[in-house]
């Protein structure tokens, strides 16, 4: 009896919550870059200004922001230029708040697919993640280049040793991002209502984050409030990029393992959940 | 584990689906349910009005499926809508997960339950080949390497950088199929895939398909209406029967199984007249046409060279010779076009069943009107019809090549008479 092949795969009933099979995402990273590549390039076909918008959407956000928080409510941005303040928060924020609105739909808008054939249900929101991520790298660069105008000015000092810790900072955003997107998406598949829920959540957590103001300014305002913002994994993120760029963030070992323990279990949660989700989904939808 | 050259073991696989309602669908109603039965209330999300046994039970989709598919075998999978075809093919290739059992597949599978399942509009035919052959699980390397031969099968040609929205419906299944057909794997599942493009594609991928199984050890599990395809590609037939499986051997002898089931059910090509209205001149009921039922699946799309079988029930009072049958062929609006007889039938009392064969191969690709004439020939060329029944509509498809042309029916007539034949030292 000569054992010809190597490969086997065993099928059963999805009982009780199963691991995640991350080997096998990994043999289909082609797949991933794929869609990242396919989300990039449809996005702007047939538009006039194209992958332009990647860049003006931030952009428009960021001066709504100034004129609305920065000159009309006058909200202190602990000294960084106020375009560049708000221009930072928009950016970070939105690479956050696009994981978690385009990762929870990912079981609704492919059904169809997911229906026909099979493929590591994990590889969509992973690769929706990535191009969230790559939208937000084409975004930094402009706040680089802003930045450096800043700089030449003498407006504004980074701490320029502590930018290697940019990729860390990301990496925590997007995987925060990609658990709580996994876990919206599996619990819509069973409750539609989610959805609509969903983008308003993400728009009060902005605000219940130091996006448009900063955390000092809430240690001011109110001690209870202050602590309350603590528990938030992205008020790490947030201040850490002002430390870096601005210089004048307020950043502290707890709120970082706070943060940490967050994503943590978040990630932990949603993927088990995910996984538990993606193996019967297709009878439910 | 793994026995001798087994790539595909189904041990006792049972899928259970949920009808009527699946949950609350919403949060707040489940949150009602819930805190309704903890504090021993009625449920205020059940439906009042509605057969309640009908909330919430299940049906079994498949019922205890064992099977085991050898290397290079090609299996058909048949039976009627509902017996669980699409449902097997779901489990194995791992789009669900079944409710019991176990299955075990060694070997990597392609699976074409729907050709060009994630083409996007706004990509180029390469860029989606790309895409597609990474959702059906290739490496990019892969596909490099097979890109030129996926290319030259699909015929798209020069239109691969062109986006797929601007291609024919017949090119984009062309170009989809040619993926799927061309990925690296043991196992390959499809699900009619085959009914797409043109006869000489449809051709294409069968011999395709054969290759792969007969050439390249592939082991090929094909579920299909189509009988002749079936016929044409499997070497074992499984059939399928309400979630369980009533017969797994001999591709013929299946395909008759799956037949016979059909037809007491009733549907499809299968005509029942026991209650059938006859018209007043023929209420004389000593010879009644109790049923008939062509071979094919359907009758919509019968090939015009392939003989078109059936079989005919026809009840009698007494013993009765020299019967004939008329099949009387006419065109769409009901006008009379041609006519196909047989004489020197003998009824004897009771049923008697006819096994009937006609040569269609005349008319021109068309939709037809039918009626089967039951007669006594009388001396002299005389006749007496018995009974006479509509026959199903039934339609023509044909092919055509560098050797025929397309028929034109307007200018030349529905009917087609047989080719000339040119006679051997004539031309002086």
């Amino acid at each position: 009896m000569e054992q010809t092949q190597t490969y086997h795969v065993h099928y059963g009933p999805a009982k009780g919550w199963s691991r995640v099979d991350l080997g096998e995402l990994w043999r289909y990273k082609d797949l991933i870059w794929l869609f990242v590549k396919r989300d990039f390039a449809i996005l702007y076909k047939q538009t006039v200004l194209g992958p332009a918008w990647v860049l003006i959407n931030p952009l428009l956000s960021a001066a709504m922001y100034t004129v609305m928080f920065g000159v009309i409510a006058g909200l202190p941005t602990g000294g960084a230029p106020q375009s560049l303040f708000y221009l930072a928060g928009t950016a970070v924020w939105g690479f956050f708040a696009a994981c978690i609105n385009k990762i929870s739909a990912t079981f609704t808008a492919n059904s169809a697919i997911f229906s026909k054939v099979y493929f590591p249900r994990l590889a969509m929101p992973v690769s929706t993640m990535l191009s969230a991520l790559i939208n937000f790298v084409l975004q930094f660069v402009m706040f680089l280049a802003l930045l450096l105008f800043y700089v030449a000015k003498g407006e504004v000092a980074p701490n320029w040793a502590l930018t290697p810790l940019t990729p860390l900072l990301l990496a925590q955003v997007g995987l925060l991002g990609l658990g709580c997107g996994i876990i919206v998406s599996s619990l819509t598949t069973r409750y539609r209502d989610l959805m609509v829920v969903v983008t308003f959540g993400v728009q009060l957590w902005m605000y219940g984050t130091p996006v448009v103001y900063t955390l000092s300014m809430i240690e001011g305002m109110s001690r209870p409030l202050y602590w309350a913002m603590l528990l938030n994994p992205m008020t790490a993120p947030m201040e850490t990029f002002r430390l870096i760029y601005f210089g004048s963030g307020q950043v502290t070992p707890l709120m970082w393992a706070l943060s940490l323990a967050w994503t943590a279990v978040l990630l932990a949660l949603g993927l088990s959940l995910f996984s538990k989700v993606e193996k019967t989904f297709v009878d439910t939808v | 584990m793994q026995q001798d050259d087994t790539m595909i073991r189904v041990r006792g696989v049972k899928k259970q689906y949920r009808l009527g309602q699946i949950g609350g669908g919403t949060l707040r109603g489940d949150l009602q349910s819930w805190w309704a039965r903890k504090r021993g209330k009625e449920d205020p999300n059940t439906l009042i009005g509605t057969d309640q046994r009908l909330i919430g039970t299940t049906f079994m989709a498949l019922n205890g499926v064992s099977f085991t598919v050898k290397k290079g075998e090609a299996v058909g999978i048949i039976g009627s809508n509902g017996a669980g075809k699409s449902t097997l093919l779901k489990l194995l290739t791992h789009v669900t997960a079944p409710t019991e059992g176990d299955i075990d597949l060694y070997g990597r599978v392609a699976s074409m339950l729907e050709v060009g399942t994630g083409f996007h509009p706004e990509m180029t035919g390469r860029e989606n080949v790309y895409l597609n052959g990474a959702i059906l699980g290739m490496t990019r390397a892969e596909i490099d390497a097979k890109m030129a031969e996926i290319i030259a099968f699909s015929e798209v040609g020069d239109f691969i950088d062109t986006p797929v929205k601007r291609y024919s419906s017949g090119m984009y299944v062309k170009l989809a199929f040619s993926v799927a057909a061309h990925l690296d794997s043991e196992i390959m599942i499809m699900d009619e895939v085959l009914a797409v493009g043109d006869m000489k594609f449809q051709k294409k991928c069968l011999t395709k398909m054969r290759q792969a199984a007969t050439r390249d050890g592939k082991t090929v599990l094909y579920v299909s209406h189509n009988m002749a395809t079936i016929r044409d590609l499997c070497d074992r037939c499984i059939v399928l029967d309400q979630g369980k499986i009533v017969f797994d051997g001999a591709v013929d002898e299946g395909i008759a199984i799956y037949l016979a089931a059909r037809g007491q059910s009733g549907s499809g090509s299968a005509m029942d007249y026991t209650r059938y209205q006859r018209e007043s001149w023929c209420e004389n009921d000593a010879l009644r046409i109790r049923s008939i039922r062509f071979a094919a699946d359907s009758v919509e799309a019968l090939e015009r060279t392939a003989p078109v079988r059936l079989t005919m029930t026809v009840d009698a009072r007494q013993a009765a010779q020299q019967i004939g049958l008329r099949f009387e062929v006419r065109d769409e609006v009901g006008a009379p076009l041609a006519t196909s007889c047989l004489y020197g039938l003998q009824m004897h009392p009771g049923e008697n069943r006819l096994a009937l064969e006609y040569d269609l191969s005349m008319l021109s690709p068309a939709q037809y009107n039918t009626y089967f004439t039951l007669f006594t020939a009388g001396e002299g060329g005389g006749n007496s019809d018995e009974d006479c029944v509509p026959g199903p509509r039934f339609g023509i498809v044909d092919t055509y090549g560098e050797s025929r042309v397309e028929w034109n029916a307007r200018r030349w007539g529905l009917v087609q008479l047989p080719d000339a034949r040119l006679l051997p030292g004539m031309a002086e």
